[in-house]
């Protein structure tokens, strides 16, 4: 194979392009980032409210904005990056084959990182009931019809799930005049964001029904109604609390889930709690020399995170294109009570400054974190939050050099 | 190659100049079997279908299993069509290119109180002429399928499985090439009679032929009252499915049944593997009251779940990707006793030359073949029906660009770039099926369409990615924003632009 780069990024959004900065200025010199949309950003492009950038440059700018600067570093840079380039497939042998209207190649990388983003969960992995007619959309879906395509997917839309886009969309189609006819929420709390909560529905006066779902979808052609029914606190519908509501389109935002299905084929392991890659301090997965970060790692509030994860997996992936490996004992960090996931999930014994992502599994008020070690009890890290929601992903610094299996715990 | 209406645009009206030899009523697996069989003479043929697309009816929900006829009592038509039928469907899907798998099949007993429901069954077979049938022990049911659990099993060696919608589709393209011409979105709402004609009435207009066969499925009824034949009525029961991702870890080989359950209208809740893959699970039978009622339960999903485990424990861990209902046209009316009618093949005694063909349900996909057959016996007696010496039996392979190795898929972009974009990301479909399969030659050009022709949206994430992009490729192949359908009628997707201005 003739055409072999040192570093390899799959997928140009926040993290993507982030990797690949990271991964120039780790001094990787040849540099690859492969975007399967006709622009760089992904679906920053299709973000066309603000709120992006609070992080990363200290201003609140736009989807589009945030990928026009980062593109922009990136090309400055002398970054190579390919539009229309999809991968369809990664081996262990860090070989990847590429698809995009200049040619189908194969190509080798010294190292990769995976940068795909996510996708949406569907009506079909909730199993809502019903019919199946014209009117139903993922929420993302619609974003990119209504917001690149500009098209009127709707007169009237229901809204499941109180995910971010879902929040962004019901304020959105309000803006260009569909009505909103409510945002339900099966949990007993949103999964969206405050600010988006109180920006995108309170401001707006759009009706949010939480512990509420959709039991049926109705309508032969097109939507006609969805049928919504309280839940209990097992999440099961309550009988007789069905109601109607009347409306022609349906969007969905209950669940992003990182895309891995090329990870999958190149036989990285993933962790059910986060539908991401396994990953160590350097965010390497269990694949020698493939990395992970952004969405397809774990699911992200706001993309400056994403673009954080993305500097530090693409300095790895340089350094490990460039010779060097991380020695020494693999410990584990465990999520413990009220913890739903932390990343990374494997620490090398000796590594210090370990950044711990986590979110707690409900939300909680006045409680303290604790990392621990798991067999000696050792605090390694205590901090107290005043409040935290699942919604809102967090990051601790764990100074000290790790010795052992971790445990992270929330208590109240 | 004889293709006297090539070029001509299905949104054609039809004028009353046009004579065909023989009208098809209805674009199922059967109305376009009929039609496949007439092409191979020197007829002037026309297939009508309601829908937007072929296959939107019964045909497009149901196991897609070519049936060996051990499930219908000996000597009635189902039997005779189903095993007549299974000796040449395997040839006929392969010289129209249509994937196909001789898988076998099993038919489990779970406690040795069923296994005299399994010799009835082989009994019945053997007499109908199923080839092979065997009753196997619980170590040769691990041996067939691992993942099956069982004390007792019919094993059936000659059943096997086929796109129903793709086999469909093939037949009508394989008509039209020979000759015959189908029109979509032409619905049969009268029927005139003068000269030795029927004057079929359609929005098109009006659509004049000499012999009709009415193959219109759940409509068959309400088609043979439009010419005043009122021997029939069609009762739908509604069949629920659950299909799983096909990356589940769960890979089925070939389908599984339970003892058929006794009063129940069908074969019941079966697990059914895809050539794609995908495992399906269903379908349950109710009679409902719609003729379009093809709405999911809650409670038949968690049925179907629950059943399927019990031949197949695996599949409780299986995530699912989709449900959908079919209907089946049955004659057996639910308040009857009856729990069997056959077939219903037969010109009208009050309408010469008029064919009906009712309630074909399960076996209807493998007969059809030897349905046709008997549906052309039945036009062409007193008739010398003359053979068309360049009929073309084949129909060439579709690439898809999945199945394509490294080079192939090398050369196939250099020579076109349309296979260098990808437009679904799960089961990798480019830009060049897609377009292909807008530009198919019987002019279908909804989303599912697209979809049953290229497996656009049905992976796992349902089209979620790919939609977008179909929009605007549908766009670039003229269809305008508003006539984008789901799958005709009413099901527009879109409401015009937002704002107006350049684009």
């Amino acid at each position: 194979m003739s055409e072999t780069w040192d570093v390899v990024v799959i997928g140009g959004g926040p993290a993507g392009l982030a990797a690949a900065l990271g991964a120039r200025r780790a001094g990787a010199s040849r540099i690859l980032v492969l975007e399967r949309d006709r622009k760089l950003g992904g679906i920053l492009n299709q973000c066309i409210h603000d709120g992006f950038g609070l992080f990363l440059y200290n201003e609140s700018i736009s989807g589009p904005e945030y990928a026009e600067r980062l593109s922009e570093d990136v090309l400055k840079e002398g970054i190579s990056c390919e539009t229309g380039a999809m991968v369809l497939d990664l081996s262990g042998g860090l070989v990847l084959r590429v698809n995009e209207r200049s040619g189908y190649r194969l190509v080798k990388a010294g190292a990769v990182v995976l940068a795909m983003g996510c996708r949406e969960r569907t009506r079909e992995m909730i199993e809502i009931p019903g019919t199946r007619p014209a009117g139903i959309f993922t929420a993302g879906s619609a974003q990119n019809l209504v917001n690149l395509q500009n098209i009127r997917i709707g007169r009237r839309a229901a809204i499941l799930g109180s995910g971010d886009i879902g929040l962004i969309m019901a304020r959105r189609l309000r803006f260009e005049g569909i009505e909103v006819a409510g945002v339900f929420e099966i949990m007993p709390w949103t999964s969206g964001l405050e600010r988006n909560v109180r920006q995108c529905l309170m401001d707006f006066g759009i009706p949010l029904e939480l512990s509420t779902t959709v039991v049926e979808i109705r309508g032969r052609d097109r939507v006609e109604a969805v049928v919504v029914a309280r839940v209990d606190e097992g999440l099961k519908p309550v009988a007789g609390t069905e109601r109607v509501v009347p409306c022609d389109t349906l969007l969905l935002s209950v669940g992003l889930i990182p895309e891995n299905e090329l990870s999958k084929r190149a036989g990285v392991g993933l962790s059910p709690l986060t539908g991401g890659a396994v990953v160590d301090e350097t965010l390497m997965t269990s694949v020698p020399g493939v990395f992970s970060c952004g969405n397809v790692l774990h699911i992200h509030d706001v993309a400056d995170f994403a673009s954080h994860e993305g500097f530090a997996a693409g300095a790895s992936a340089a350094r490990y294109a460039a010779g060097e490996r991380a020695a020494g004992e693999r410990c584990r960090v465990t999520p413990g009570a009220e913890i739903r996931y932390a990343v990374p999930q494997i620490v090398r014994a000796g590594a210090a400054n370990l950044e711990l992502n986590f979110r707690v599994a409900r939300p909680q008020k006045s409680c303290t974190v604790l990392v621990r070690g798991a067999a000696s009890g050792k605090t390694y890290l205590k901090k107290k939050y005043s409040r935290l929601l699942p919604s809102e992903l967090q990051k601790v610094l764990v100074r000290q050099a790790v010795e052992e299996d971790l445990e992270i715990v929330c208590h109240g | 190659m004889a293709d006297p209406d090539h070029g001509r645009a299905n949104s054609t009206p039809v004028g009353a100049t046009d004579i065909f030899d023989v009208a098809v009523i209805g674009g199922g697996v059967v109305g376009c079997a009929v039609l496949r069989e007439l092409s191979r003479y020197r007829l002037r043929l026309v297939l009508l279908e309601r829908e937007a697309d072929l296959a939107e009816g019964v045909t497009k929900a149901n196991s897609g299993v070519i049936h060996a006829g051990f499930n219908v009592p000996p000597g009635s038509l189902k039997a005779r069509t189903n095993v007549a039928g299974l000796r040449f469907v395997y040839g006929l899907a392969a010289a129209l290119s249509v994937p196909h798998r001789k898988t076998g099949k099993l038919v489990i007993a779970l406690t040795d109180d069923e296994r005299p429901s399994l010799e009835e069954l082989k009994a019945q077979g053997d007499r109908s002429g199923t080839p092979d049938l065997a009753i196997v022990g619980e170590s040769e049911i691990r041996a067939i399928e691992p993942l099956a659990r069982g004390r007792w099993a019919l094993y059936s060696p000659h059943t096997g499985i086929i796109s129903p919608y793709e086999f469909t589709i093939a037949l009508a393209e394989s008509a039209r090439r020979n000759g015959a011409c189908v029109l979509l979105e032409t619905a049969v709402t009268g029927v005139e009679f003068g000269g030795g004609l029927f004057w079929l009435q359609t929005p098109r207009g009006v659509v004049t032929a000499r012999r009709v066969v009415n193959s219109a499925g759940l409509f068959a009824d309400e088609v043979a009252s439009t010419a005043g034949i009122t021997d029939y009525r069609i009762f739908p029961y509604r069949g629920e499915y659950l299909i799983t991702d096909k990356d589940p870890g769960v890979t089925l080989r070939l389908p599984i049944y339970p003892v058929p359950p006794k009063n129940d209208p069908g074969l019941g809740i079966h697990i059914t593997p895809t050539m794609e893959g995908n495992i399906l699970l269903g379908p349950s039978a109710e009679p409902v009251e719609d003729k379009q009622d093809r709405a999911s339960t809650r409670e038949v999903m968690d049925r179907l779940k629950d059943e399927a485990a019990r031949l197949v424990p695996e599949l409780r861990r299986a995530p699912f990707i989709h449900s959908y209902a079919g209907l089946r046209p049955k004659l057996v009316d639910p308040r009857g006793r009856a729990l069997f009618k056959d077939f219903v093949i037969e010109e009208s005694a009050v309408r010469p030359g008029w064919v009906n063909m009712a309630g074909i349900e399960s076996p209807g996909l493998t007969a059809a073949p030897a349905l046709a057959e008997m549906v052309v016996d039945i036009l062409g007696a007193g008739l010398d029906f003359e053979l068309k010496p360049d009929f073309d039996e084949e129909l060439p392979p579709s690439t898809r660009f999945a199945a394509l190795g490294d080079s192939d898929r090398a050369a196939r972009v250099a020579r076109d770039a349309d296979w260098g974009e990808m437009v679904c990301r799960c089961e990798h479909v480019t830009r060049a099926e897609v377009v292909a399969a807008l530009r198919n030659p019987l002019g279908a050009r909804t989303m599912d369409a697209v979809k049953r022709r290229t497996r656009c949206g049905m992976g796992r994430c349902q089209g979620g990615f790919c939609t977008p992009r179909i929009v605007e490729i549908m766009q670039d192949e003229g269809l305008a924003l508003d006539r984008i359908t789901k799958r005709g009628g009413g099901s527009r997707l879109f409401f015009g632009r937002l704002k107006d201005g350049p684009e």
